[in-house]
């Protein structure tokens, strides 16, 4: 079972990997992605992140794409944390870990699990800038040609 | 609001929610709304506000009872509906 979670406190990527090993001999390698906010939007320097989401539709988001992934690529476990609240640049947002037999397994499950995340589930992201402004990020056609190529599988 | 008649609960999101001036509402179903794109429409039609928001409509995304919906989905009695921009977590 996925390890699914929304919340405001900053998480540990030691503890979480320690859960997701926990009593386990069987796991050959872990892929870990963790997103950070980035001070900087456009060369603009940035004094906040505020993300807000819809809870119960992002869980159940969240925990469908960690379902896919385990299907797809027979993953032994994964971790899916995502903050929400008022984040500081280098503060870390999201953490992403997927556990198989095989690192390409682990690897390719991250890389899918990110990009589906950042754009199948329900969070949105606030800029606040240096001289007080605010900014709602807008979505990315990128984002979406990275999750697309995950569609044939 | 009478007592009985089919409702549905809506929601807003980011700067749907402050464009529209609120995070959350409870409206009586109008019998002539069965899917997002009718409802979207009476929204409208019952305040300025929401057609300024829906009129950058191309970005404004939809669920019903927290999937991802399109403009053709239908919506029944108690059902909660949602209204966002694009996501842009991760």
């Amino acid at each position: 079972m996925a390890t699914i979670r929304v919340q405001t406190e900053a998480f540990d990527i030691g503890v979480e990997m320690a859960a997701l090993c926990a009593g386990r001999t069987d796991i050959g390698g872990i892929g870990c992605f963790v997103g950070t906010v980035r001070d900087g939007a456009a060369g603009r320097a940035i004094s906040a992140m505020t993300l807000e989401h819809y809870p119960g539709m992002t869980e159940r988001a969240m925990a469908d794409m960690a379902a896919e992934a385990e299907r797809r690529w027979n993953l032994l476990g994964c971790t899916l944390v995502h903050r929400v609240g008022r984040l500081l640049p280098g503060e870390a947002i999201v953490l992403v870990a997927a556990a198989a037999e095989h690192r390409q397994a682990a690897l390719d499950a991250t890389a899918f699990l990110i990009d589906w995340l950042k754009t199948g589930a329900p969070f949105w992201k606030k800029q606040a800038f240096a001289d007080g402004a605010e900014a709602w990020v807008a979505a990315r056609a990128e984002d979406d040609q990275a999750a697309a190529r995950w569609s044939a599988g | 609001m009478t007592d009985g008649g089919a409702r549905v609960r809506i929601l807003y999101f980011a700067w749907l929610r402050e464009r529209v001036g609120v995070g959350e509402e409870t409206v009586a179903l109008p019998p002539d709304v069965a899917t997002v794109a009718d409802l979207t429409a009476w929204l409208g039609t019952r305040d300025p506000r929401f057609a300024a928001a829906f009129t950058a409509a191309s970005t404004v995304r939809c669920a019903v009872n927290q999937v991802f919906a399109q403009a053709d989905t239908p919506i029944a009695p108690d059902d909660e509906v949602a209204f966002f921009p694009p996501v842009t977590g991760g």
